[in-house]
């Protein structure tokens, strides 16, 4: 099962970060990324996915429009079984607080710690694998 | 000369100057007048030919004088050389009118009073306006600044990887030894490149997050929290950081802890960040005065003492270091100024303390200093100033 990640963020440079980021994982076909670069527009793809290879979604919260936190809501009413981090440059406590009781699986703050970012990855593919 | 042969009145002087109605019902001359005057204790004690002398010798000139009465009632007497010699006297009892000017003198005293309370205080509110945009300011510079700052970290991140892989693609290649060479040192500092770009950017990032704190309403919970027991964490927590950061750091740190100081709402993480912030500028000038001392008598020196004031609590952080030179101590709480050497300091800690204390928690603080000797920075937290902020992020 080819497995996918969807990656939403407002910057087109997020895609050229992560391409690079992972292109180990991306060649050898351990995973793939798609970008969307809006609330709504990742909304349009978790529908057109509409089978079970989307292991996971990574998304940003201060996007024009349709925020984050909206979409984790919309996104989690639509697909119960996919873990969604959020990904934010302003990490508060209250933003924390509010994206866990939304159901987020966890909050990670910019600049992104690949690391830690990594093991999220592959916990979830290991999981689906 | 001024003949002291005749002397009249009409009968208001007798009243003033509480003379027997007979008194004048003889001729009289000046110097009987003065006799029963000086007898009467009128002037005190002084001696009758030289009060005398006095008056004749100035007979010839217009004046006014006023004195007080041994009762102290206040009179203005008038004087007018008449021609041909003498003068002429007239006395006024002018004591209700001094009363009055007084009165007047006092309420006008207070007035100036007032109005100068007034402008420190309006001072005091532009100064706290002043430096409230200047930090909202500075939130919203770091907002603008955090999203490019986050690529350019990552960035140059993944690219140092990239050197390495660019080395390992090398090691298989078939190159000659010279072009290997030239390309192993260009990657070389491409890599040192970078490793200066992800340093720096990491330096920028602490700025920009301590930037992003002028734009908190205040992080976590505020709670009731012991004020004795939060200044004393403090102390220990920034002790500890020096020694850490430091080896061989020294102070003496005493305590003054009012037991009736109890407990103030507050947000516990914010007013340790502006404790730790002001015991860290203590330790700071108290080690400098300490090296520029060159060894000597002196004593490094950080003393922390709270006060109950009832409604409010005072927590003040005094050093005895460098002290703070006037100019300084004008722009002290402004964001970015420091006079830190570069790297050493942002120049944030002491406006976002400002913003804590003022903003978060409905409080003040003020600093007094004097050149060489010391440096005390006082805050008084109202108890129920916290309450009155909404908790949470406005960021």
């Amino acid at each position: 099962m080819n497995m996918l990640i969807l990656v939403v963020d407002d910057e087109p440079d997020v895609e050229v970060l992560f391409r690079q980021q992972f292109r180990r994982d991306l060649r050898n076909d351990r995973f793939t990324m798609e970008f969307a670069q809006s609330a709504p527009m990742a909304l349009q793809r978790i529908t057109d996915i509409g089978d079970r290879s989307l292991i996971l979604i990574l998304s940003d919260i201060n996007m024009p429009g349709m925020s984050g936190l909206e979409l984790l809501t919309k996104a989690k009413a639509m697909r119960p079984d996919v873990p969604i981090i959020m990904i934010t440059a302003y990490g508060d406590a209250e933003t924390k607080r509010k994206a866990l009781e939304d159901g987020a699986e966890a909050l990670l703050t910019k600049p992104i710690d690949f690391g830690t970012l990594r093991s999220e990855i592959d916990m979830r593919v290991e999981r689906a694998a | 000369m001024a003949s002291m042969s005749r002397c009249a009145s009409r009968l208001m002087v007798s009243e003033i100057l509480d003379l027997p109605d007979s008194f004048f019902a003889e001729p009289r001359t000046y110097r009987d007048y003065m006799t029963y005057l000086i007898e009467h204790g009128e002037f005190g004690d002084v001696d009758l030919e030289t009060e005398l002398r006095r008056y004749v010798d100035s007979a010839d000139r217009e004046r006014r004088v006023e004195r007080t009465r041994p009762d102290g009632r206040v009179l203005e007497v008038r004087v007018n050389p008449v021609p041909g010699g003498g003068f002429v006297a007239i006395y006024s009892d002018i004591t209700e009118r001094k009363k009055a000017e007084e009165r007047v003198r006092a309420a006008r005293d207070a007035a100036e009073n007032a109005l100068r309370e007034l402008k420190a205080a309006q001072d005091r509110l532009v100064q706290t306006e002043k430096l409230a945009s200047l930090g909202q300011l500075t939130a919203g510079i770091a907002h603008e600044i955090k999203n490019p700052l986050n690529f350019v970290n990552n960035f140059s991140a993944v690219s140092v990887e990239l050197i390495d892989e660019l080395r390992e693609a090398l090691g298989g290649a078939h190159l000659d030894s010279k072009l290997r060479a030239e390309i192993s040192e260009i990657a070389d500092m491409l890599q040192g490149n970078l490793d200066k770009v992800v340093q720096h950017g990491k330096r920028a990032d602490a700025i920009v997050k301590n930037m992003l704190l002028h734009s908190r309403q205040g992080s976590g919970e505020h709670r009731p929290v012991d004020i004795n027991a939060l200044v004393e964490e403090s102390l220990n927590l920034a002790y500890h950081g020096a020694r850490a950061e430091k080896q061989g750091f020294n102070i003496t740190m005493e305590r003054s802890f009012d037991p009736g100081a109890g407990e103030v709402d507050l947000f516990p993480q914010e007013i340790t960040r502006v404790l730790l912030n002001l015991i860290s500028n203590g330790f700071y000038a108290a080690t400098k005065r300490k090296a520029e001392a060159n060894g000597g008598d002196y004593e490094p020196t950080i003393a922390a003492a709270t006060k109950n004031l009832g409604d409010s609590v005072e927590i003040s952080i005094r050093d005895n270091g460098t002290g703070i030179p006037s100019e300084v101590k004008e722009k002290l709480f402004n964001p970015f100024f420091t006079t830190k050497p570069a790297g050493e300091g942002t120049g944030l800690g002491l406006s976002i303390s400002h913003d804590i204390i003022v903003k978060q928690h409905g409080g003040s603080i003020e600093v007094d200093t004097q050149l060489g000797e010391f440096t005390e920075f006082r805050i008084v937290l109202p108890r129920a100033g916290a309450s009155l902020i909404k908790s949470g992020e406005s960021a």
